[in-house]
């Protein structure tokens, strides 16, 4: 194997003839990435969406838009809903339509009051499947104290589409005195997550065709505008709410250090993470801080108020398990960084696009 | 997690530091072997833990990274074609070939499926007996066993419709390749423990002895990896070189026999390229005569494609142990996970990929102290 060090010479030896062997950048056709929540998707927003709408509304980047209308702050927020299997533990396609674009309104401290729902159907679906879909709906909006107040139906040629497809809309009023965004992210903000990280993203892949594994998790879908105004009882000032949906916690916190230009240091033992959630990542080689949550958020909270906020949190349902994970510091501006339970480092930098399952 | 948590205890890690810490006297470069271990590594920060004397030389044991370019192009070709349905490990959809990669294939039509085993590919072979199902079988000795298993029970269940595009290769040649090469730093080797409870111990102790060097099974939780380089460190501040077992809850001296069985009756031994190292004799499986029908590379004939290694990368270095990721200069400027000049980049196992998410920020390890969780 002499020949071993010759040819590790010989492609060492001048850069500038380095090429790239695969330019993927330039991406001519969409693929499953776009869709995950993390750099493929940042960059279909800002290299083809955000040029062709171009405004300022759009620059926050946030959940949802927050607008000046009559008089009143008003927040916006709309979402398409495809997973697979339609009904998981835990939930169903209807539960996360609603308490997605409720979570996403939440995140900007309105109150979420009316939701549109408009619903893209495959020929061919059984129409008692719509029904649960739908009461499951109305069962959470109830919950979240929104009301669906208008809605659209299309169908579609069988094959065409992924059997039932949502897309729902809200609109809330943001109080008086709250602005929360990710750019208000300052050093010494203490960083609070409401509760257990991955279990919506676990249940869902335990549950998907050919990956089907022996686990019993639920997923956490849930609203959290409740907990958001128990929150602000306490405190007008927390700076950043974010709901770690696909992309996970990791990617959250990368928009978050991004957006406001200060680093975040997270503590690996303080994040809770369920056995469960650890057991199925392990086995599949996955990293929790990248899987979705449907019922959980991430604040930022001025330092002086984190205890008091996270008293709030835990006297409500949704905020039990809540738990200071870091802080907010000047070092490293933009990257979320770890502290390991070794005591070592490491980064987490926003994921290229879903997390893919190792070989070993 | 049980059993997980146990290997994974701050204050036992802190002890065996402690007592690498006590035993070393010299500079010594050991080479952890599997890509597995190289990211529990940079995960946990057990590098910067280290004392200086203890070097971590990252090792070619990703098989994502290896799978030479030409055979990720024949999974591209064949994967594009309309009657199959293309399975594979979930890792292997974005290692780039000489234009796309697996995705892109899909993106464009293609039926192509992460599955976790290659049983799960077997099974859609069966529920889909007019199309042709190939599974992308590629790992070390590891994920041979199943793979055989697979082929096997298609022939049993008389299936037409499934094969495998076999990359398959073999740690012990690569050892070997590494110890001959005269560049060669690596002074001692922590075995994949993984690769060992299928094969067993008995391919190791001629190395150790004939390259003088202790070779150490070792795990992949926190604290099996320091037990691994406590125990090289040991033998190599001795003048000691040995095959050790620090992995015994996993690994016996026999290995697993009924899966050495599976793969010897499969498989047969051939010579395989490395991406971005080179042909490695008898590193690789191939399938045996009796099961040429199963052979992907035989039932589409792509036997003309034939791709050479892109020459500009230094991904070989790296893989040997000469370089570390970050003293290449493209490093997170030209070469990133989103644009990897080279495999090392691609998986999460790789050594680049490692580096870029772990460790782009160089700082010091935490005092101990913040190590405690609060809240």
């Amino acid at each position: 194997m002499a020949d071993l060090a010759v040819e590790a010479t010989a492609t060492a030896a001048d850069p500038a003839n380095w090429t790239c062997p695969a330019p993927l950048r330039d991406q001519p056709v969409v693929v499953m990435g776009h869709g995950g929540g993390g750099a493929l998707s940042a960059e279909l927003i800002e290299q083809v969406f955000a040029p062709a709408y171009g405004n300022a509304l759009l620059a926050g980047m946030t959940d949802s838009a927050v607008l000046h209308l009559g008089g009143a702050r008003l927040a916006f927020s709309t979402d398409s809903y495809v997973v697979r299997p339609l009904f998981f533990p835990g939930g169903c396609l209807g539960d996360l339509a609603v308490n997605g674009t409720v979570n996403d309104l939440a995140m900007s401290g309105a109150r979420p009051a009316y939701l549109s729902a408009a619903f893209v159907l495959e020929e061919g679906v059984e129409l008692t499947v719509v029904e649960r879909i739908a009461r499951a709906m109305g069962a959470a909006a109830e919950t979240a104290g929104v009301t669906i107040a208008t809605g659209d139906t299309k169908v579609v040629e069988s094959g065409h589409g992924d059997g039932v497809y949502v897309t729902t809309a809200g609109v809330g009023l943001v109080p008086d005195g709250v602005d929360i965004r990710p750019q208000r992210a300052r050093p010494g903000d203490a960083v609070i997550v409401s509760g257990p990280i991955g279990l919506h993203g676990v249940a869902i892949m335990s549950v998907r065709e050919g990956l089907e594994f022996g686990i019993e998790i639920a997923s956490d879908t849930a609203p959290l505008a409740g907990l958001v105004v128990d929150m602000l009882a306490v405190t007008r000032d927390i700076h950043v709410l974010r709901d770690p949906t696909r992309g996970g916690l990791g990617a959250s916190l990368n928009e978050i250090a991004r957006a406001s230009g200060t680093g975040v240091r997270l503590r690996e033992r303080a994040v809770p993470v369920p056995d469960e959630v650890a057991n199925a990542c392990g086995f599949l080689g996955l990293d929790p801080l990248y899987v979705a949550n449907e019922g959980r958020l991430v604040a930022f909270v001025p330092r002086e108020e984190a205890e008091a906020v996270l008293a709030a949190m835990r006297a409500h349902p949704q905020g039990a398990g809540a738990t200071l994970i870091g802080e907010c510091v000047e070092e490293h501006p933009g990257m979320v960084v770890v502290a390991t339970g070794l005591g070592g480092t490491r980064v987490v930098d926003l994921p290229l696009g879903e997390q893919l399952p190792r070989i070993c | 997690m049980k059993y997980i948590d146990e290997f994974n205890d701050p204050d036992l890690a802190r002890r065996l530091l402690d007592e690498i810490s006590a035993t070393v006297t010299r500079p010594w470069a050991l080479m952890e072997v599997c890509g597995g271990q190289t990211h529990s590594i940079i995960r946990h920060g057990i590098d910067q833990l280290l004392p200086e004397k203890v070097e971590l030389i990252h090792g070619p044991g990703c098989p994502v990274c290896v799978t030479p370019l030409e055979c990720i192009d024949k999974a591209l070709d064949i994967a594009a074609r309309p009657d199959v349905i293309f399975c594979s490990f979930g890792d292997m959809l974005r290692v780039p070939g000489t234009d796309r990669d697996l995705f892109r294939v899909k993106g464009e039509g293609g039926d192509v499926r992460v599955v976790y085993s290659p049983l799960d590919a077997l099974k859609l072979a069966r529920q889909h007996p007019d199309r042709q199902v190939v599974f992308f079988a590629i790992g070390f000795e590891t994920t041979a066993p199943a793979n055989a298993m697979a082929v096997h029970q298609a022939r049993r269940l008389g299936l037409t419709n499934f094969s495998l595009l076999v990359s398959h290769v073999r740690v012990p040649p690569a050892v070997e390749a590494i110890m001959t090469a005269p560049t060669c730093r690596v002074q001692g080797f922590l075995a994949a423990g993984h690769v060992c409870s299928v094969m067993g111990m008995s391919e190791y102790p001629e190395l150790a002895e004939r390259h003088r060097v202790p070779i150490v099974v070792t795990g992949f939780e926190p604290l099996d990896i320091l037990e691994g380089i406590r125990r090289a460190v040991r033998q190599l501040e001795r003048g000691e070189h040995w095959v050790e077992n620090a992995y015994a809850r996993a690994v016996r001296e026999d290995g697993n026999p009924a899966a050495i069985r599976m793969i010897e009756d499969v498989f047969e031994v051939t010579d395989r390229n490395w991406r971005g190292i080179g042909r490695i004799p008898a590193s690789g499986w191939r399938l045996r005569e009796a099961y040429r029908a199963y052979d992907a590379e035989h039932r589409f004939d792509v036997s003309g494609i034939r791709t050479e290694e892109p020459a500009e990368c230094r991904a070989g270095e790296v893989l040997q142990g000469l370089i570390k990721p970050t003293d290449c200069a493209a490093f997170g400027t030209l070469c990133t996970p989103r644009t990897p000049l080279g495999a090392t980049m691609v998986s999460s196992e790789g050594a680049c990929a490692a580096y870029y998410l772990y460790r782009r920020m160089s700082e010091p390890a935490l005092p101990r102290e913040e190590m405690n969780p609060v809240g």
